[in-house]
Parts: C-alpha cells; structure tokens; sequence
C-alpha cells in the first residue's frame, strides 16, 4: 500500500464526511473511491478490507481501518487535533461525541419514511436548541477554542455540526452569538476556507440520487 | 471533588458495563450511584452535571465525564489499556468499536417489544457468528492479546461479550476454540478472575425491574 490516503465510501456525506472535514482541516491530502455500484463493495468485502464488512474503510500508513470513530480518533492523534494530554483529550472527545450524536440525528433523515421526516426534523431542531447548542455556547464564552488553547478535532466537528444545522434551520444560530463568532474565525483559518470553497472534497446535502446510490450498494431494504 | 471515582447509571448493565469492566480488570476500584428514582435524575440535571443530560456519568479525576466513549477512551489511557503507540491504539480501538456494536445489539433486547425479540435475537446470532466472531478468533491466532503483547481494552470488551453472548445461546463458541481458550486465560487473570466473582459490582443480566427502573428515570414511555 502506498503512503497515500485513501477514503471509500458512497458519493455523499453520510458517515464519512466528518472524516473529510478533519483530514481537510489538517490539510491533507486525501483521495477518493466513490462507491456507486455494488460490485465495488462486493470487491472489497471479498479482498477482505473490510474487518467488519461495513463502511467506511480508510486506508492510511499501511492500515484499513474502519469503525468511524476509530479513524477519527487515529486521524486527531496524528494530526494534532486531540489536545495536549489525555484529560484534554477526554474533554475533546466528550464535545465530539455529543456532536456526533447530534449530526446523526440529520444523516439519518434521508432514509426516514415521508411521514416520520416532519417529526425527527422537529426532534433535531429541539434537541439541537436545548441539548447540545447551549454546551457549545457555554464552553466559548472567553475562548476562541473548545478545548485548551488549539484547535482540536472538536472544534471542527462543531463547524461541521453547525453549517449542517443552518442548512435544515437558517435561523437557529440567531440567539447563539457566541457560536456564530465561532463560525467566523473558523471560516478565516485557511485548511477550512479552502474546504469551504466550491471545488473541494465537501459533498453536498443528501438527495435522492445518494439515497439510491446507498440503497443499491449495500443491497438495503427500505 | 474528592479523589473517588464514582459511577452514576441504573441497577443494571446497560452502558455502563463495560466501564465496570474495564476499571475492574485495571484493579481499580469504584464506588456506584444507582438511579432508581426520577428525583435523584433530576438532581444531576439541576446540578449541570450532564453534559448532555444523559448517563452514564463518570466522575473521575475532577471531571464529570459523560459519553461512554470518551469514559472508555480516558480510562483506557489512564491505566495502560489503550496499546503502546497511536497504530496499537487505533487497532486496539477498531477492535472495541466491533464488539461495542455487538454488545450494542443485545443491550437494546429488553426493551423490544415481544413479537420483535425474537427477530432480535436470531439477528444478534447471525451476526455474532458470521460478522463478529471469526475477526476474534483469526486475531487470537498465535497470539494471546488482540493487539501487541499486552491486555488491552479490546481484550476486555472481548470477555465481556463472549460471555454476554454465551448467556443467550449457550454453545455459541463451541466452534471458536481461540476464543474458547481466549476465555480462560482470561478468567486466569487475578482482577477479571475477582470481578466475576459472586458479589463483585458485575451487574446481572437485565429483567423487567431493570427496565421499568430505566424507563421511569428517563421519563419513557414504552412505544
């Protein structure tokens, strides 16, 4: 294997695209296997780089790693995104998680029934306003970072989380002025401008043609 | 804040097992806050002691950690479970991920409802047996350890499931002779040797109490 990374997964964000976000912020290079036919995944299942038969699947330093937190956390150690010690790092991956949590309460819409979309969209909204915005909030209030005194694997996530709030909730960030702060001085750090510009690796909200792409190449029945 | 390390979660497995596991096998000893009343809930929620408003919480070191995650990923590395190096530890953590989905599967069981545990249940095997098991099992090649040459949380996790699983479906592992073996060296192992002792902070499997407890807390209903 060589010293390049390389990503597999379907042609959207879905799992896979908070991995994009801190290897972009990092500012490294990564290429791209976009999954769009099943006998692409049947390869790899076969060739076995698949430890559990799931996606994603990284290759890095000579690995396949899978499990998204795994890879994210492996990438944050590398990278520098993972605070300065382990009690740091407990803090970063306690504000990371509870991102997580949140950001998938959105990846999961597509695949929702037409009828359910309406309610978990009202859940998503609710919770992001009264679980998780107001920690973040908090946690800046006198601080240009989450954590400590760098950037860390957190920051980004909320980046990520925030944008992907705005685009379902245009408003929501209007009694949050630390957080829309936040937003600007990420915009201004460099790796993150250049992934926020038209032409980068970032993928594009969820359409039908992702969820197709999706149901087919893993055989899912919706 | 003192320097105990205190467990808030139910009377019951759940999340929380398989850091009782690892802070077991780390010889480290805990002491438990068991919710059992809506009122003792919303006291850590009043207190902002939940970060997300959700258990488990771990206090620990002067700090109230929540998501179980980031509890494991900080006890790990605290007590040497966590691999030698970040390549160790991203195998190591690869390997914990796999078996936490696992666990995962059978954790939601109780709360099915009954025409739904079964399907659950055959799924929980299929999957145990053709997705989870034969990684275990090839990884045990050789090797005492998942990872390296020394106990790590993947280890632990792996105890703990194995015989999670073997609850349910008793002969599960009778075609896993790694695993097997796997099993009594660990059962060898002075502090996992206490921790399944009669009377250790191992929580039982969970019954109907565990879950009306769980669900009054939380303030569920049932669907």
């Amino acid at each position: 294997m060589s010293e390049k990374v390389v990503l597999y997964y379907f042609n959207g964000r879905g799992v896979m695209e908070s991995t994009r976000w801190l290897l972009a912020a990092a500012g490294v290079q990564f290429e791209e296997v976009l999954l769009t036919k099943r006998e692409q995944f049947e390869k790899l299942m076969n060739d076995g780089a698949l430890m559990f038969q799931q996606l994603p699947l990284v290759e890095i330093d000579g690995m396949q790693l899978v499990q998204s937190k795994a890879i994210m956390n492996y990438i944050a150690g590398k990278y520098n995104l993972k605070g300065k010690d382990l009690k740091e790092g407990a803090m970063i991956e306690m504000y990371s998680e509870g991102l997580r949590d949140l950001m998938e309460m959105i990846m999961i819409l597509p695949f929702k029934k037409p009828d359910e979309k309406e309610t978990q969209l009202g859940v998503t909204q609710e919770k992001a306003r009264s679980r998780y915005l107001p920690v973040y909030e908090k946690a800046l209030s006198g601080s240009q970072y989450l954590v400590g005194s760098q950037l860390s694997r957190a920051d980004v996530h909320l980046m990520e989380a925030t944008l992907m709030l705005e685009e379902k909730f245009p408003t929501i960030l209007s009694t949050f002025p630390n957080l829309k702060a936040f937003q600007d001085r990420m915009r201004s750090l460099p790796t993150i401008n250049k992934f926020l510009q038209p032409g980068s690796q970032r993928k594009p909200k969820p359409d039908d043609a992702y969820l197709k792409n999706v149901t087919e190449v893993l055989k899912l029945q919706l | 804040m003192s320097e105990k390390i205190v467990l808030y979660y139910f009377n019951g497995r759940g999340k929380m097992e398989s850091i009782r596991w690892l802070l077991a096998a780390a010889g480290v000893h805990f002491e438990e806050v068991l919710l059992t009343k809506r009122e003792q809930y919303e006291k850590l929620l009043n207190d902002g002691a939940v970060m997300f408003q959700q258990v488990p919480l771990v206090e620990i070191d002067g700090m109230q950690l929540v998501q179980s995650k980031a509890i494991m990923n900080y006890v790990a590395g605290k007590y040497n479970l966590n691999g030698n190096d970040l390549k160790e530890r991203v195998m190591i953590e690869m390997y914990s991920e796999g078996l936490c989905d696992c666990m995962e599967m059978i954790m939601m069981l109780p709360f099915k409802k009954p025409d739904e545990k079964e399907t659950q249940l055959g799924v929980i095997k299929g999957k145990a047996t053709s997705r989870y098991f034969p990684v275990y099992e090839k990884a045990l090649s050789g090797s005492q350890f998942l990872v390296g040459s020394q106990l790590s949380r993947a280890d632990v996790h792996l105890m703990e499931a194995t015989l999670m699983l073997e609850e349910l479906f008793p002969t599960i592992l009778s075609t896993f002779p790694n695993l097997k073996a796997f099993q009594d060296r660990m059962r060898s192992l002075p502090t996992i040797n206490k921790f399944l002792q009669p009377g250790s902070q191992r929580k039982p499997q969970p019954d109907d109490v565990y879950v009306k407890t769980a669900m009054e807390v939380l303030n569920i209903k049932m669907p």
